[in-house]
């Protein structure tokens, strides 16, 4: 997917680790505490991350560290993930539904250097997913828990960007504003215009970005099983979905939330219910869709060919 | 057949390597060591040291080398490295007072007690580029300097105070904020915006001061005083019961003096922006305080719609490595969103062509 | 039957100044109430305090057995988006400029629940007619119609949730005169047609004898008459009334 660049020495291509399967634990680099953040630190963001499980889906503000990684490429979902990670924890880090894309890949080394746990590409053997942008196709389990990496929190910025007055309006449910968006986009466009990011609806309560996953993948977070978390490390909150929490896309009874994905099947593994990406195959408008979630395509690939 | 392409890890580790020969440059030619960059890139090393956060001029110069001089990285890489450090206490706040001067300048009085101070500054050399800087040569002759004064040197902005004149700050014995601890909240105090402002950056800072002289929030500022120099760490470990000296650190503070009409309960009086920053750095301690004294619009009764007197807007937006972060995060891959715009905007075009057609 | 709306011994001072000194106000259901008198004579901070946007020294406000005065901020945004309305003078800081005349209609019904597009779009639709603007115009935005439109947008906005109480702050002021008297007469028919109680602000003389059943003078801070809307202007008592009334034949 990516090489270092159009200079000939530096390798490229060629698959990085093993072939998906966990990787043992791996010896912790002893210059830092377990999973970087020093206890104290790490006790301060469990607390913050127990009240967000208190009150789903409201913004819990946490004194966020400034980690060795750029804010805005995942602090947040880092420094959540460092606090709830065991050494019996098995980790999964995705970026765009890929294992193998290369912020996924610098996270993942990140926890094997500083925590020295086993990580894995496969979803069904994780018990700690971090993620930005997607939710993985399989069904997540109680056993489970999802972190999301989040760029902005707060569902209201584009319509009010003073934080102080996001604030007020949380406080007192008021969320018509909001509605009055969605009416416009359909008023506009004939439907609500928003793909990615779409605001839900947390227990009939509070109104919370999902961050940017694909509206395709909404559905997923209604009444899920495992214990989702959201970490926001440049704006400095934490959220949460605690299992088998109602979520609901907004939408009005007659235009019904619609969840996009394009109507194509997967050119690797023929799935026509995943989300999928397109590749550019030639400058003469070739184009493919392969599924965004690599785990899934690779096991039904595998189902497939043993089937044959 | 269409195969992903995969090995991000590889590449990753490539691109490292990669840096770090492009870091050291042509081996034909000496390495740089952090000690030179210590002592022959000052001003790069301090202003590390404040975007950064951290007081060690060491690690700030080995924070520039390794970014290969890119000021904000090596900020960055000075305040991950400060994450990591413990914490043993809060020291005693620094007594600028009894600052050791190596520079102290005041463009309100012509003369005052304890003297103008010119020090090592730029003000008043020609920016004429000096060849002479190519050729290794000799080190420069020392500078003369006059004898150190021992007189005490009292604060301009003092010496206004003691006539009534200045307005005072009220002290309180209130634990001040801690940005690094505590995430910011509205309003912000002042203790809590200066510690924003002190890690700014000084680009950002330098713009929305400049800003505020040019009528985006009706600044009449008089510099009262810059002053650079050491001063002494204090400390009271628990354990001791008394308070210790740790050590000195270089500082450069900034008091502007700006009228205020006065208000229902304050008489018309002078006020203060402040600007305190590690090391030498005077324009950006200078900007601190103009964008300080912005920021008090509302508290003093005075109209507060320019960029630099709004709160969340300043203080949300001067760190540098916060919206490095974000603005650099773009780089990073979107496929899944982008994605869905894609279908989205296709629909759209589709209803929009069907509806011309109609 | 009691009043919806009762005001009992509102004092507010701002420094020296009495903004108000004593006052006491009922609105009965259905009744129009105009609040009348120069500017600086408290009638402004009468809205304000009635209305729980400023809170006063010292007396209580009472609204359909509710104490508005010792409401939390959400109880009284609530009041404020569901059995209150309020049109202010301008209509930008009633409106919302940059969303269609149709969201700005929906806004309240959407605040209180409504989920259905085609029916928030035809509730909008029709109240458009309503006031008097071509529903065509249901996806423009307020910034493209005049200035007496804006101001009948801003009333079809307010008055979509079926309000029990409406407070108006100079809703004809700013406007031409020709404007003013088309607006007067469409909101004398919707408060008649819809049986609305209104506390209406306004210096217009003209204005409150066309909507009020009853006024209040103010002055000073304190009301210094008040009465059925004929009597008091035809048969001034207090000298400060006097002058307000003759003022007006005089212009």
């Amino acid at each position: 997917m990516t090489s270092a660049a159009a200079k000939p020495s530096p390798p490229s291509g060629g698959r990085g680790l093993g072939e998906g399967g966990a990787q043992g634990a791996y010896a912790h680099d002893t210059g830092y505490n377990f999973a970087y953040l020093d206890e104290s630190t790490k006790r301060m963001i469990r607390r913050a991350i127990l009240k967000g499980v208190a009150i789903p889906g409201h913004q819990v503000p946490f004194g966020s560290r400034e980690m060795p990684l750029p804010y805005g490429w995942g602090t947040g979902g880092i420094q959540v993930t460092a606090s709830i990670l065991g050494p019996s924890d098995v980790l999964k880090v995705i970026d765009q539904g890929a294992d193998d894309t290369t912020n996924a890949v610098s996270i993942r080394a990140f926890f094997r250097r500083v925590a020295g746990v086993a990580t894995t590409e496969r979803t069904a053997e994780a018990t700690v997913i971090q993620t930005r942008h997607r939710i993985p196709e399989r069904q997540l389990t109680e056993g489970q828990i999802l972190v999301y990496q989040v760029p902005m929190p707060e569902p209201l910025f584009r319509l009010e960007a003073r934080v102080a007055e996001t604030k007020r309006m949380h406080a007192l449910a008021d969320y018509g504003l909001m509605h009055v968006k969605l009416y416009e986009d359909i008023a506009r466009h004939g439907h609500i215009a928003t793909s990615y990011n779409y605001p839900v609806m947390v227990d009939g309560r509070y109104l919370m970005s999902p961050s940017p996953i694909p509206a395709f993948d909404n559905p997923k977070m209604d009444r899920m099983p495992a214990l989702q978390l959201f970490g926001a490390g440049r704006e400095k909150r934490i959220y949460a979905v605690p299992p088998y929490t109602a979520v609901r896309s907004l939408d009005f009874e007659d235009h019904p939330f619609r969840p996009i994905r394009a109507p194509h099947a997967c050119a690797l593994c023929g799935s026509r219910e995943s989300y999928l990406d397109e590749v550019i195959t030639d400058d003469r408008g070739g184009k493919i869709f392969v599924c965004s979630d690599t785990d899934y395509c690779t096991e039904r690939q595998a189902t497939k060919a043993a089937a044959e | 057949m269409y195969v992903a392409t995969k090995g991000g890890e590889q590449a990753i580790g490539a691109a490292h390597a990669w840096l770090a020969e492009t870091r050291r440059g042509d081996a034909a030619l000496p390495e740089l060591s952090v000690a030179q960059i210590e002592e022959q890139l000052g001003l790069a090393v301090d202003r590390v040291m404040a975007e950064g956060s951290c007081h060690d001029r060491g690690l700030a110069a080995l924070a520039v080398k390794q970014a290969k001089g890119d000021l904000i990285e090596a900020a960055f890489l000075l305040r991950a490295y400060r994450t990591t450090l413990p914490r043993f206490g809060a020291t005693a706040p620094l007594d600028t007072g009894a600052m050791r001067i190596r520079r102290r300048i005041s463009a309100t009085y012509k003369d005052l007690p304890g003297g103008q101070v010119l020090g090592p500054t730029f003000d008043y050399t020609h920016r004429l580029l000096d060849f002479s800087l190519t050729a290794a040569g000799l080190p420069p002759e020392a500078a003369s300097q006059a004898e150190p004064d021992t007189a005490p040197t009292p604060r301009v902005t003092e010496l206004l105070a003691r006539e009534g004149l200045m307005q005072r700050e009220q002290p309180s014995e209130a634990e001040p904020g801690d940005l690094t601890r505590e995430p910011l909240r509205f309003p912000a105090d002042r203790a809590v915006r200066l510690q924003a402002l002190a890690r700014g950056d000084e680009g950002f800072l330098l713009g929305l001061g400049y800003s505020t002289q040019r009528g985006y929030g009706n600044a009449h500022p008089f510099v009262g005083e810059i002053r650079v120099g050491d001063v002494a760490v204090c400390f009271t470990p628990p354990e001791l019961g008394f308070e210790i000296e740790l050590g000195d650190i270089g500082v450069t503070e900034c008091q502007m003096v700006n009228q205020f009409k006065g208000s229902r309960t304050e008489p018309p009086q002078f006020t203060r922006g402040y600007g305190l920053v590690f090391g030498h750095g005077e324009r950006k301690a200078m900007a601190m305080a103009l964008v300080d004294r912005g920021l008090r619009a509302a508290e003093l009764g005075e109209e507060a719609d320019a960029p630099a007197q709004q709160q969340e807007f300043v203080l949300y937006h001067c760190d540098n490595v916060e919206a490095t972060g974000f603005v650099e995060h773009l780089k990073l891959p979107h496929y899944v969103d982008f994605q869905s715009d894609l279908e989205n905007v296709r629909t759209m075009r589709e209803s929009a062509m069907k509806a011309a057609a109609e | 039957m009691s009043p919806l709306l009762s005001a009992r011994g509102l004092e507010l001072r701002f420094g020296r100044i009495a903004a108000l000194d004593g006052v006491d106000l009922d609105i009965w259901p259905g009744e129009v109430v105009a609040i009348v008198g120069e500017s600086g004579s408290g009638k402004t901070t009468l809205l304000r305090v009635l209305s729980g946007l400023a809170a006063p020294d010292a007396g209580s406000v009472i609204f359909d057995g509710q104490d508005v005065l010792g409401m939390n901020e959400a109880a009284r945004r609530h009041l404020m988006r569901t059995q209150w309305g309020f049109v202010h003078q301008n209509p930008r800081d009633g409106l919302r400029m940059g969303v269609s005349a149709g969201g700005n209609i929906g806004e309240r019904l959407m605040a209180t629940g409504a989920r259905h597009y085609g029916n928030i779009r035809a509730a909008a639709a029709d109240w458009l007619r309503r006031v008097e603007i071509d529903p065509e115009r249901l996806d423009a935005l307020p910034r493209t119609f005049s200035g007496g439109m804006q101001q009948r947008l801003q009333i079809a906005r307010t008055l979509v949730t079926h309000p029990r109480l409406v407070f108006m702050d100079e809703p004809t002021g700013g406007l031409d005169v020709s404007v003013q008297a088309r607006l007067l007469d469409l909101i004398r028919a919707l408060v008649a047609e819809l049986g609305l109680s209104v506390l209406l602000v306004t210096h217009d003389i003209a204005a409150a004898r066309l909507l009020a059943h009853r006024i209040l003078v103010m002055r000073h801070g304190q009301v210094v008459e008040q009465g059925l809307t004929d009597r008091v202007l035809d048969d001034p008592q207090h000298p400060y009334t006097q002058l307000l009334v003759t003022s007006v034949l005089a212009a």
